[in-house]
């Protein structure tokens, strides 16, 4: 590091604050601890013994007030739909969206028939990551967790966007 | 007893309140019997000796067609006795009313908030005749033939994109 080798102290990095924050927040992905469907099974495995979500620093939480992504697990009803909602603007910020399954991506099997199924969670909250499948593996979520985990590490918290 | 037993001594007692008998084809013999009499027979064949018919395995809905009538089915089976027997009764689908039988098996009173749910199914005397699965704003009953599905329900669009 040049001019700035042994200047400090051990036990200091120097790093940009983006890059730090970034690095917490996409190692601590909070999820809500809520499932609505068949997805919410694979969801259970994933985070279970053999999958192991928590080694990417996902962890249940059943509070949406703890929780910093949101997995839509499942068939979203119209009546579920208004919960989910309310359940999304109650989660403090940043909070990300993942939609998990042929149903929350759009409809699923109910697609032509359901007519008490919302098409697609992402007309009522934004979605950050699709995860195709019905239900998909519990691999599958885990690489939706590490696209996720990419998109929070080119996050600027910090500096102005040109917008 | 048999199905045809049953029926037999039931028909004996209620007369013409009982409308028919299907047996054919069948492995649930069923006695079609008149609306308004579903408590008076429910009664009968639940405090009887010889019919103790102590439990309401399930109760079901179900509608025949959009120019005719909607139905309500009823299995029941005597745990002391060890038989069984079907009801099945029918109403217009323009004025939809049963006696409840909630007050006979506590099991009817979700199973007939379900079949008011999806069917219009109106149940006289039920102690909380409301919807069970969907929202108390919906407009409909699903389950009904005729049924077609809204566009929006609360702004959230239904229809798929054509």
């Amino acid at each position: 590091m040049g001019v700035l080798s042994n200047k400090f102290s051990d036990n200091i990095i120097i790093t940009s604050l983006d890059k730090i924050i970034n690095w917490a927040r996409s190692g601590s992905e909070w999820y809500f601890q809520f499932g609505l469907a068949c997805c919410a099974i694979e969801m259970m495995s994933t985070a279970a013994a053999r999958h192991d979500l928590e080694r990417f620093g996902a962890m249940p939480r059943s509070s949406p007030r703890q929780a910093d992504v949101m997995i839509v697990a499942g068939t979203v009803t119209l009546k579920m739909a208004t919960r989910v909602i309310r359940l999304y603007e109650q989660m403090a910020e940043p909070k990300y969206v993942i939609s998990m399954g042929s149903c929350a991506n759009s409809g699923g099997p109910y697609w032509q028939h359901g007519y008490h199924v919302l098409k697609g969670v992402d007309q009522i909250v934004p979605v950050d990551i699709y995860i195709p499948g019905c239900p998909p593996r519990p691999e599958a979520l885990l690489e939706g967790i590490m696209h996720l985990q990419k998109k929070i590490k080119e996050e600027h918290t910090l500096a102005k966007k040109a917008s | 007893m048999t199905e045809a037993e049953i029926y037999s001594g039931l028909s004996a007692r209620f007369g013409e309140k009982l409308l028919s008998f299907q047996d054919e084809e069948t492995s649930n013999p069923a006695a079609m019997v008149e609306a308004g009499a579903v408590a008076e027979i429910m009664t009968y064949l639940k405090g009887s000796e010889d019919l103790a018919f102590d439990q309401l395995m399930c109760l079901s809905g179900y509608d025949a067609g959009p120019e005719l009538k909607l139905g309500v089915i009823y299995h029941l089976y005597s745990t002391s006795l060890d038989h069984y027997f079907t009801i099945k009764t029918e109403v217009d689908r323009e004025s939809p009313e049963i006696p409840s039988v909630a007050a006979l098996w506590a099991t009817a009173d979700w199973h007939e908030r379900e079949v008011y749910d999806m069917y219009g199914v109106s149940f006289k005397n039920h102690p909380d005749l409301k919807r069970i699965l969907l929202e108390d704003d919906w407009e409909g009953f699903p389950l009904r033939k005729d049924y077609v599905a809204a566009e929006t329900y609360r702004g959230m669009k239904i229809a798929k994109e054509k």
